[in-house]
């Protein structure tokens, strides 16, 4: 099995949420940056499992700068990828990022290429159906089990109100979420031996940005709480109703 | 020049985010100077049903029947609503930022080579061929303005962003053929397991969510009752998804999901900044935990400090008198 997992470096969960430049810019003073939670713990995890199960190879691609190597690429490699690709340029949009990856994986003949169900800075959700339109393959979304026969794949994925079992065979493109597997902890050996594995670095296609953010704003301030009495719960049922409208 | 949005059913039940987005692009239709608003139904839905799109704005429907859509492969659809926007010159598509949307708009951006605004919490602000539309980022930490420079625009709109407000209109139901056919379907649905006994949480507009103050899965009885009373929809924090206590699907935050009811009630949830991201932006927010520190009361619009497991049976039981008052 070839494989290819798309991560995504994005500010830590407790970062610090702020804007510059007229809030054009996210102000990344003092940020610390990691690999896209669901990239990591659940697309990047299931495909090396996968290559334990099967063998083969899983390489990660990032579309980002030079520092994106320390931050998240030599983390994925420590986890236990095989080696690395970077695109070197700012991920401008989902577009232009997705345009970038499928045109590296486009003569690689990939069997799966894997991606986090969405980032947690931008929540678009978007990379893998665009790589999976232009490469044309199936694209199976929110999927949170996958199971590997041969070259057909069984996989659970979410739809509205449920969930549904599937199959569909190589090649295709995966979101992975919850469920699909359980985080990793890079060992010693793992941080030590990334140093050694291949990273190729990639320069970027000319692609233009489908959109671009002009502004940023942070949501109002909610008021001071109002406190109940706990042996009243009626006093707040009453308050949901007159006061708030919500029931 | 027309507004296009996909019609999202279960079974031919059409889903409240249909009637959000038909809302919606009714109103982008009026601020895009759009002439009219074209609905695509794919699959077995009743033409009755179809024309009562009308009364939030649709003026037309298209309805390919091919089976081959009652199975959901997102190439499938992708090519279908591709097929219709070319045939109603649309250059806006709105679909709903649900399961299947997630699936088709991203890949009807490529191949329509049109700007997608994903997760889209605002009416876009039309400035002549640019569309500007208020998104939520960073896991409902904060809001951005994109702007869309292609001339065909995608917007996925978040569910319960946009009210839904009935007229009564009627739509004309037209029979469409979207050249689809049984050789573009690469997926085999094997099995659908469907929770149609409650209310699917992305949508619900009541939720009432627990946290590790509850102790243990057996617990769970006093929030499902609660729940029903209010007919809301019930979530966890992670914690309680990643031992098994919950079903993963109730996770909500940042690495779970984001959700914007207008109730959410978290119980025994201390308030950790992944947990709030995800539920920051519902409308009220009511927070019962028995420790007055919990952060997350610095969030909440109403609060009781005190023991779940002596608040909720009270609370359930005023909820109750409440209902009985007013059915
Ligand atoms: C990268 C990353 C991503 C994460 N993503 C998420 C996410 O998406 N969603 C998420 O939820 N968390 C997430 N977390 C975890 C988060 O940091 C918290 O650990 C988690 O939200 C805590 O869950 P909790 O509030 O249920 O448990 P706790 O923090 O243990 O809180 C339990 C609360 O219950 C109260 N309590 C106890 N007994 C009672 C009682 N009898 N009556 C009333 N109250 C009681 C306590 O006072 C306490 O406030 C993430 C963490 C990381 C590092």
């Amino acid at each position: 099995m070839k494989l290819l997992v798309c991560i995504s470096k994005t500010p830590d969960t407790t970062a610090k949420i702020a804007f510059t430049d007229n809030n054009s810019r996210f102000d990344t003073n003092g940020v610390t940056f990691i690999m896209n939670p669901t990239d990591e713990w659940y697309a990047l995890v299931r495909a090396i499992e996968i290559k334990e199960q099967l063998g083969g190879s899983v390489t990660v691609i990032n579309v980002g700068p030079k520092d994106n190597e320390t931050v998240v690429i030599h983390k994925a490699l420590a986890i236990g990828a095989d080696d690395a690709v970077r695109i070197d340029a700012d991920p401008a949009d989902a577009f232009f990022v997705a345009s970038q990856i499928a045109a590296y994986a486009k003569d690689q003949n990939y069997d799966l290429i894997f991606t986090g169900k969405e980032t947690i800075d931008y929540n678009g959700s978007n990379i893998g159906g665009m790589v999976a339109e232009l490469l044309d393959l199936p694209y199976v979304s929110l999927a949170n089990h996958l199971e590997m026969a041969g070259n057909t794949a069984t996989v659970t994925r979410e739809i509205e109100g449920g969930q549904e079992v599937i199959e569909v065979n190589t090649p295709f493109v995966i979101s992975a979420q919850k469920g699909m597997a359980e985080q990793r902890i890079p060992n010693m050996r793992g941080i030590m031996t990334a140093r050694s594995k291949p990273l190729k670095v990639v320069p970027p296609l000319p692609v233009t940005a489908y959109t671009t953010i002009a502004y940023y704003e942070l949501p109002p301030q909610r008021k001071e709480v109002k406190l109940i009495d706990p042996e009243h719960p009626e006093e707040l049922v009453k308050l949901l109703h007159e006061q708030a409208k919500v029931i | 020049m027309s507004v296009l949005i996909y019609v999202n059913h279960i079974n031919g039940n059409i889903k409240k985010s249909t009637f959000e987005t038909a809302c919606y692009a009714h109103r982008v239709a009026q601020l895009a100077g759009a002439a009219e608003v074209v609905a695509l139904s794919l699959g077995t839905v009743s033409e009755t049903d179809l024309a009562a799109l009308g009364n939030c704005g649709v003026n037309r429907v298209l309805s390919d029947t091919n089976p081959v859509f009652n199975r959901f492969d997102s190439g499938v659809h992708t090519k279908a609503l591709a097929a219709a926007a070319k045939a109603v010159n649309a250059s806006v598509v709105v679909l709903s930022h649900n399961s299947s949307g997630k699936a088709i708009a991203p890949r009807l951006s490529v191949r329509l080579q049109a700007g997608l605004v994903s997760a889209a919490t605002e009416l876009p602000q039309v400035n002549g061929n640019v569309f500007t539309v208020r998104k939520s980022v960073f896991s409902g930490k904060a809001f951005a303005d994109y702007s869309i420079i292609t001339p065909v625009k995608i917007i996925s709109l978040n569910p319960n962003s946009y009210p839904v407000t009935r007229g009564n209109g009627t739509a004309a139901v037209e029979s469409f053929n979207s050249g689809v056919s049984t050789a573009d379907v690469k997926i085999k649905v094997l099995e659908t397991k469907s929770l149609s006994d409650t209310i699917p949480l992305p949508e619900a507009e009541l939720v009432v969510s627990a946290g590790r103050g509850m102790k243990g899965p057996e617990n769970w009885g006093m929030i499902e009752e609660l729940a029903s009373v209010l007919g809301a929809a019930t979530a966890c924090s992670r914690p309680v998804a990643d031992v098994h206590w919950r079903p993963h699907h109730e996770h909500v935050g940042q690495t779970g999901i984001t959700i914007r009811p207008n109730l959410y009630i978290a119980i025994g949830i201390s308030g950790a900044i992944q947990h709030l991201a995800g539920v920051s932006n519902s409308k009220v927010i009511v927070v019962i935990n028995k420790d007055a520190e919990a952060p997350f009361f610095k969030a909440a619009d109403y609060g009781i400090i005190g023991d779940a497991f002596e608040v909720i049976p009270k609370l359930t039981q005023a909820l109750k008198e409440f209902k009985s008052q007013n059915a």
